[in-house]
């Protein structure tokens, strides 16, 4: 494997098969050349990288609970802001926090909240997979509509989740965040341009990266970054900043793919093709026309 | 820094702006706060003392107290002296990390203004909250008055650094918390002195050696990381001891894991925590005057509880009250747990009293009451609840 990509974090981790989260965290790491402290929320990433006596990591990392990453993230940076300005640290270090969707969305929005709108100097990293995927794959603020989860399976009388997943990208932006963007661990190097960028924001920044699940979406190993692409050539997750409040389009997708073509590739979604689910899938593209043309009009900046 | 405090001082304060005294010559790194009554005095004045440059300290405003004592772990872990402050709902609230802190073995300084627990909400002074926070790895120490608080947290900080295990130094909310009284303050370069620079053992921050904290551990070792811990804070109270002793030589006030009031020929003793000491102490000394032998322990050092102290104490005793300003639904109240604990294998009746819950107002009269009831020899079984209403 390249050493430069394991340097921060090292092969031996135990993520299943065709996961993504290494990638992100590799590429987003790989985006800095100052020494980097990372600050995870429990998830996925958590347990598969520090499994005692064992570590993959090669930089500092604390992990300390499922909803506090950003408020832990604010103690580690504001102790490196004193102890800096006392002459006990030279070195410009960078301060990194990874969360699932579900530490990011839901049970870690609050700390979230309060780290951003303190001003800390931290990258955000929130790895999507749409699901609370490390206890089995129940639904979560990130999950979208008609997917078959485990709190929300389908059944005769349920199509799956019954909502369409929270704008995480617009309540962080209403905190005036000067840098943040929606990448897709399907677009590699889309994601390490945006990672620089946000090393390079002053105050807080955020990044939401799609990562497809391949336990819970349910398809093969090998199709993570088929289905990853598939997700923004459909418009299902596109690829945008945010920059000092300006919205910026990163891929302009001009014929869009049926959601369909997204869909079908995954199990979670299977029940929507029996006939009694057409209106769900109706509803489903039109809720993601809508919200692509909501887009476009923020990118054209009219 | 300017305006140093070259001299001791003799000053009337709070409890709560002793604690912020202490707080600004001990001048720690991180101060992670949320407001919540009757803690707010505490960070308030803190927070001006930051304003005005007298301490260089980080203070974060977090969103919530579980946020303050996660960014307390965060701060802590990157090998930054770290302090906080709480109370009730706050301290609850705080419950999760609590753990998280002592197990990853941070020291943390805490003060806790303790106050009831809700429902119903309840503004005022108890132990409920504190007791609430028994099982999860933090020493606790109890102060009876602003001087104790004032001292507890500067032996509070030197002696979480030193053993690495977090610490809560507990005040009652209100009555000690709100109210003045005359103190005797240490020159800014005793305290300084006193407490040391901060000398973690790991640190995030050192980039040359960098470390994992917070590691997943299952059933192979997560057992043996519990036995750890646990023989760990019991052996906090021998360090305990030696910092109160070189205070002791800095100050000239001394302090043990508890203090006896005349319970050497003592018959009837009370054990109890906390502000209510004072009282109880005139209730002694007139009974004493009577010709009645009976004596008090007030318990400092509640986490680790020293068991085999207290039996040495109260072994030649007759009758030993224990008074609880908390309630363990469901099961006896918690001093008097620990005291039944220390002396099982004494003939000795041991009674349960609760009083002043929710910041219901004791009298001497009360605690006259209960010596009274040991005099008469009169046996109960169960809890007598002091200045309580019939029910």
């Amino acid at each position: 494997m390249n050493k430069k990509l394991t340097e921060k974090l090292a092969p031996g981790h135990s993520t299943c098969a065709g996961c993504g989260i290494p990638s992100i965290v590799r590429t987003v790491l790989g985006a800095t050349e100052d020494p980097v402290v990372v600050i995870n929320a429990t998830g996925c990433l958590e347990v598969t990288t520090t499994l005692h006596p064992y570590s993959a990591w090669k930089v500092p990392y604390i992990h300390n609970a499922f909803e506090n990453a950003g408020a832990t993230a604010s103690g580690v940076e504001a102790a490196y802001k004193v102890l800096k300005r006392k002459g006990l640290i030279k070195k410009n270090v960078k301060f990194v926090a990874f969360g699932g969707d579900g530490g990011t969305y839901d049970i870690g929005l609050q700390a979230l909240s309060g780290m951003l709108e303190r001003g800390h100097q931290v990258l955000y990293v929130a790895y999507d997979n749409q699901g609370y995927m490390n206890t089995g794959g129940q639904r979560s603020g990130a999950t979208p509509m008609g997917a078959n989860m485990e709190t929300t399976p389908s059944g005769k009388e349920s199509f799956g989740n019954q909502t369409d997943r929270k704008d995480i990208m617009q309540i962080v932006a209403a905190h005036h965040v000067k840098y943040l963007a929606q990448s897709n661990v399907a677009y590699i190097e889309d994601l390490a341009k945006k990672a620089k960028k946000a090393f390079e924001t002053e105050g807080p920044s955020f990044l939401l990266v799609l990562q497809p699940c391949t336990n819970v979406w349910k398809y093969p190993t090998s199709q993570y970054v088929r289905i990853g692409k598939l997700a923004t050539e459909t418009n299902f997750w596109p690829l945008f900043e945010i920059e000092n409040g300006k919205y910026v389009l990163n891929l302009d997708i001009k014929k869009p793919k049926p959601i369909e073509d997204f869909l079908q590739t995954q199990k979670r979604f299977k029940h929507l093709f029996a006939p009694e689910n057409v209106e769900v899938i109706k509803t489903i593209q039109k809720n993601i026309d809508r919200k692509w043309k909501e887009l476009l009009k923020k990118t054209s900046n009219k | 820094m300017k305006d140093k405090n070259t001299k001791s001082k003799r000053i009337a304060l709070t409890g709560g702006a002793a604690a912020a005294e202490a707080l600004r010559q001990i001048n720690p790194d991180v101060a992670p706060v949320y407001p919540i009554t009757p803690q707010t005095p505490i960070i308030e004045g803190f927070a001006k003392f930051e304003a005005d440059g007298k301490v260089d300290t980080e203070i974060i405003t977090v969103e919530s107290e579980h946020s303050a004592m996660s960014a307390a772990i965060g701060a802590s872990a990157a090998g930054a002296r770290t302090i906080t402050a709480t109370s009730s709902q706050g301290l609850a609230l705080m419950n999760e990390v609590l753990y998280i802190a002592s197990g990853t073995r941070l020291p943390i300084l805490m003060l806790v203004s303790a106050r009831a627990l809700s429902a119903p909400i309840n503004i005022h002074g108890d132990h409920s909250d504190v007791m609430g926070a028994r099982d999860s790895g933090w020493i606790q120490i109890f102060s009876e008055n602003a001087k104790e608080v004032y001292d507890n947290t500067i032996i509070g900080m030197k002696l979480a650094e030193k053993v690495e295990f977090p610490v809560m130094v507990i005040m009652d909310g209100f009555t000690t918390s709100h109210s003045v009284e005359i103190l005797e303050t240490l020159p800014d370069e005793v305290v300084e002195k006193f407490v040391g620079k901060f000398n973690p053992s790991r640190s995030l921050l050192d980039l040359d050696n960098p470390v994992t904290f917070g590691p997943v551990s299952l059933p192979d070792s997560y057992f043996e990381f519990k036995i750890e811990q646990s023989k760990a804070i019991f052996d906090a109270k021998d360090e305990y001891l030696k910092i109160v002793k070189d205070f002791a030589s800095v100050s000239g006030r001394s302090y043990d894991i508890f203090e006896k009031y005349k319970t050497e020929d003592a018959e009837h003793i009370i054990v109890l925590m906390g502000s209510t000491v004072g009282t109880a102490k005139n209730v002694v000394d007139e009974l004493r005057e009577q010709g009645k032998k009976v004596g008090l322990l007030k318990i400092k050092l509640f986490r680790p509880f020293p068991y085999k102290e207290v039996a040495e104490i109260l072994k030649n005793a007759k009758n030993v009250a224990v008074m609880d300003r908390a309630i363990s639904f469901g099961s006896v109240p918690p001093l008097y747990s620990e005291i039944i604990n220390s002396v099982f294998s004494f003939q000795l009746s041991v009674f349960s009293y609760v009083y002043a819950l929710g910041g219901r107002d004791i009298f001497a009269e009360n605690i006259e009451s209960v010596f009274e009831d040991m005099i008469k020899g009169e046996k109960f079984e169960g809890t007598k609840y002091l200045n309580a209403k019939n029910l």
